[in-house]
């Protein structure tokens, strides 16, 4: 390997490591808020990948379906529940957001001819189909085992991830795709040459991140989360209701794995199951900074980017074995350095 | 009832291949071997409360161990010996895989519960795709040619004459595993759910126990897979993927995590569903693929938040339950420790400071106690009196001191290791599991005082011991006063008779010093006088008592010297009458005259 490569590889490695670590970062404010070890976050980096693309070639994303489906059982759910409780003013909300929301989705795409439109435009219109899908899981799944052990929740995240899964095939069929990049721009300097997506895709985390920094230390909405984060009970106690900082929480987490997907989707090409593996990766960053820190999460998740791109240089073949193994080191850093014994809860 | 339903099943399972169609007894082939993987999460999910998603990859090593073993023409000169022969297959692959699961174990089981299951799919997601990339293992096409079993010299080339060795496996697995969990270890084991602080307090080696459901579960996989590649007679990753260990997961918990026969129902159920859906599904979406998915992970969502105990408990519920033994058990006493010299100090706590950040708990404590007395810590609430009995027993560490136990520093010991030295305590918040016998819980207290590891548990080959054990939790819950609700479920006790059932436990370990923490909070006048008596008359066994206490009559009553706290500070020490003479006692308990 000369210095050329070595800088490639490490280009390369950067590139994907600030996608981890953005999944790493909304695993760790999803694990905070809610408890939920967030499994299906990589089927949101699918989600977003394959709408996009699939706008782009005038092709009506499966998506539409899935929230179109997912909008009515929610509206059944809540409807009834409202009934029960007679809280009918509740009720235009839900018809609102679960029903109409989607059929307006369903109207746009129909109607707007995606597939001409600018990027930016179309990249919006992924977002606000995948986006809602967030909270709208995170009601039906989650919202009923709020206060379920972390091991029960991880169950069901599983189960979410599984069927996730498998709706992806369903609605995006096995074949993957690519969408074009952002920008065909190279740069120079000093002999390296560095590609506009790479930079778009740094440049994109870093805002992220930053305007999240923003969100949580500045606005009312952060700050609850944070709160709930730090201790549900005495939160709630405050006021601040915990199925909105559930459904919060999942909303910015999908909102975070549809960005990535959007991002990588020039880079690699995404099948309906390549999300998982992706998330997957954003975990082990996240597992480096112990579920709880979010700066160690993203140098976590830049490590496993580097490690990647050094190790399918040398034994590509085993790219993903020496990844995940990454994970047995950093388990006995954790484990040597607790000694407590604690109660589960 | 339950014992007809039993033999009736076996009955039923033996006649199979007399007459069910080739059809049948290969997905009844599959339901076993699945059956016994899902044991094995039954034992570590259900049962320890710790969860594994990638037992499909320990099915994966079983499976490859014995298919290398037993096909490679170029084994390496170190392994010639090995190769040719199944059950040398068979022992490699657990070993193997016995390895594999100590090290995983030992990494992840001493941290909090989320990192074993995340260790285990990073596991299950490497180990597949080793699987698919080693040259001598195949590759992706796997390895095929794998030779049938002989047994009493009898090849068993087709399904139906490997169905008796897969149910005969499985069934013992069940027994052996039925075995463990009504034994010492068992307890311990079941003690891992919501116990593992009144475990270790009572001795038991938590981390171990985690370790040991940890590899009896991978053990179970690895012998399914071993049985799997001999029944196929061919291997490919594939099987032994991340999903199909999330799979098996599903079995257990939709059959019913908790209980045994859950595994196997969970596993026919999910066998068969799968087996329906693989048919149906692609015909509705005019597509191939794995679409049982989609219902599987909605299903099991469903059984999560309507029935999370699974289905097994919904129908064991339908059968009127056998009464098990109710006979009071009887043994020979066990050996008793050796009482130290009445009133000699055996626990000494010198100048202890215990902070939580900025707030200090405890303050320059320092106070004895003598064998053969009660002595009683009070003060208000929040003076620090439980956060001083954690750092006694061990529950909790101390920032600064020392306290000693029969002359020994313990400051630094865990909870554990304190026990083994003879003091024994209960909580103020009870610390029991609902779910078990009084008696079962009393018998956690006399973990210490048996021997017999899990080995002689899963043959039942220390039923001597046992019995011992019992008979001794027994004649302290008699001692208690609680002999009538022997057999009741703890959690179904009033809370009065809780606290009482946690003094028992902890009298089961033989302990020269008893920490009570509020034990007559909660009891009824004349329970509080049978109270008084028990520990008078401990008391002059030679027992030392530390007792807190709110209720001062019961207090002033029983105890020989008092030390008052308030705000972490000892304010006064000496006898209960110069105590309530005290003026910053009084000026404690009664607020200052103005």
């Amino acid at each position: 390997m000369d210095l050329q490569i070595a800088i490639l590889l490490a280009q390369d490695g950067i590139t994907n490591g600030a996608i981890y670590a953005l999944l790493a970062l909304a695993l760790v404010l999803v694990f905070a808020v809610t408890r939920v070890i967030f499994i299906p976050q990589g089927e949101f980096v699918a989600l977003g990948a394959l709408t996009l693309a699939s706008l782009q070639v005038g092709k009506t994303p499966g998506t539409l379906w899935l929230l179109l489906g997912a909008g009515v059982t929610v509206a059944l759910v809540d409807l009834v529940q409202a009934l029960q409780r007679g809280s009918h003013r509740r009720m235009p909300r839900i018809i609102a957001w679960n029903l109409i929301y989607p059929g307006m989705a369903a109207a746009a795409i129909f109607l707007l001819k995606p597939a001409e439109m600018a990027m930016p435009l179309q990249i919006i219109l992924t977002l606000m189909l995948v986006v809602p899908l967030g909270p709208m899981i995170y009601r039906l799944a989650f919202q009923p085992l709020a206060e379920a052990p972390v091991l029960v929740l991880l169950i069901v995240a599983v189960a979410v991830h599984l069927a996730l899964v498998g709706l992806g095939l369903l609605f995006f069929g096995a074949e993957g795709s690519r969408t074009p990049a952002f920008s065909d721009a190279s740069y120079k300097l000093g002999g390296i040459v560095i590609s506009g997506q790479t930079l778009w895709v740094v440049g994109a985390s870093v805002t992220l991140i930053a305007i999240l920094y923003q969100f949580f230390e500045r606005t009312f909405y952060g700050k609850a989360l944070r709160a709930t984060a730090i201790n549900r009970t005495g939160a709630r106690l405050m006021g601040i209701s915990t199925v909105m900082a559930g459904k919060l929480s999942f909303l910015l987490a999908a909102l975070i794995g549809a960005l990535s997907g959007i991002l990588i989707a020039p880079i690699t090409t995404i099948y309906y199951d390549t999300g998982f593996l992706v998330g997957l990766k954003g975990f082990v960053g996240a597992i480096v900074g112990g579920l709880a820190s979010y700066p160690i999460a993203a140098v976590g998740a830049i490590l496993v980017g580097l490690l990647e791109s050094y190790s399918s240089f040398w034994a590509s073949a085993f790219k993903e074995v020496i990844v995940f193994t990454l994970i047995i080191p950093v388990l006995v850093w954790r484990s040597l350095t607790t000694h407590h014994v604690e109660e589960e809860e | 009832m339950q014992r007809a339903i039993l033999i009736l099943f076996l009955l039923l399972l033996g006649s199979g291949p007399m007459i069910l169609s080739e059809f049948h007894i290969t997905l009844l082939n599959y339901i076993g071997l699945s059956a016994l993987v899902a044991l094995g999460v039954v034992l570590l999910t259900g049962v320890g409360g710790l969860t594994s998603f990638g037992q499909a990859a320990f099915v994966g090593l079983g499976a490859y161990a014995t298919a290398y073993l037993t096909t490679a023409t170029e084994l390496p000169d170190w392994l010639a010996w090995a190769g040719g022969s199944p059950w040398i297959g068979l022992a490699a692959g657990l070993l193997l895989t016995a390895i594999v699961a100590w090290l995983l174990g030992a990494l992840t089981l001493r941290l909090s519960g989320h990192y074993l299951p995340l260790g285990t799919i990073a596991w299950g997601i490497s180990i597949y795709f080793l699987f698919g990339n080693l040259g001598f293992l195949g590759g992706h096409t796997g390895i095929s040619g794998i030779p049938a079993l002989e047994l009493f010299g009898h090849e068993l080339k087709s399904g139906r004459a490997f169905y008796y060795v897969i149910w005969v496996m499985l069934l013992a697995a069940v027994w052996i595993t039925r075995n463990l969990l009504d034994s010492r270890e068992g307890r311990a084991i079941r003690a891992l759910k919501g116990g593992t602080v009144m475990a270790e307090a009572m001795g038991v080696d938590t981390a171990r126990s985690k370790i040991i459901i940890f590899l009896i579960a991978a053990l179970f996989a690895a012998l399914s897979g071993w049985l799997y590649a001999h029944l196929q007679r061919f291997v490919n990753p594939t099987p032994f993927g991340l999903h199909i260990g999330i799979e098996y997961l599903f079995m257990a918990v939709v059959g019913g995590a908790a209980n045994v026969w859950g595994a196997l129902l969970g596993a026919g159920l999910i066998t068969i569903l799968k087996q329906w859906l693989q048919d149906l599904l692609p015909k509705i979406f005019g597509a191939s693929g794995n679409f049982e998915m989609i219902v599987f992970g909605m299903m099991m969502v469903l059984v999560l938040q309507r029935a999370r105990d699974g289905i097994w408990p919904i129908l064991a519920r339908l059968v009127p339950a056998d009464h098990g033994s109710r006979t009071v058990p009887q043994g020979d006493a066990l050996p008793r420790n050796v009482m130290p010299q009445a009133s000699a100090d055996i626990l000494d706590v010198r100048n202890v400071f215990k902070r939580f950040g900025g707030l200090v708990a405890n303050n320059n404590m320092s106070f004895t106690v003598r064998a053969g007395e009660v002595m009683a810590l009070i003060g208000p609430n929040g003076a620090g009196k439980s956060t001083m009995f954690d750092c006694i027993s061990g529950v909790g560490s101390v920032s600064e001191g020392e306290i000693s136990f029969l002359g020994e520093r313990i400051d630094s010991l865990t909870a554990r290791a304190i026990a083994r030295r003879g003091m024994s305590r209960t909580f103020q918040h009870v610390r029991l599991l609902p779910n078990m016998s009084v008696l079962e819980n009393v018998a956690i207290g006399a973990h210490l005082r048996g021997t017999k590891g899990v080995l002689p548990a899963t043959l039942h080959l220390e039923r001597a011991e046992e019995q011992r054990l019992l008979a001794e939790a027994a004649r302290q819950i008699e001692r208690v006063g609680l002999k009538d609700s022997m057999f009741e479920q703890a959690g179904s006790l009033a809370l009065g008779q809780q606290r009482t059932l946690e003094i028992a436990r902890a009298l089961a370990a033989d302990p020269c010093l008893l920490l009570l923490d509020e034990p007559a909070a909660g009891l009824r006048y004349m329970e509080k006088q049978t109270l008084a008596d028990l520990l008078r008359k401990l008391k002059t066994e030679g027992m030392g008592i530390l007792l807190v206490e709110h209720d001062m009559d019961f207090v002033m009553g029983l105890a020989d010297r008092v030390v008052v706290m308030e705000f972490g500070e000892k304010i006064a020490e000496g006898l209960p009458d110069e105590v309530q003479r005290d003026p910053a006692v009084l000026e404690a308990y009664l607020g200052g005259v103005e």
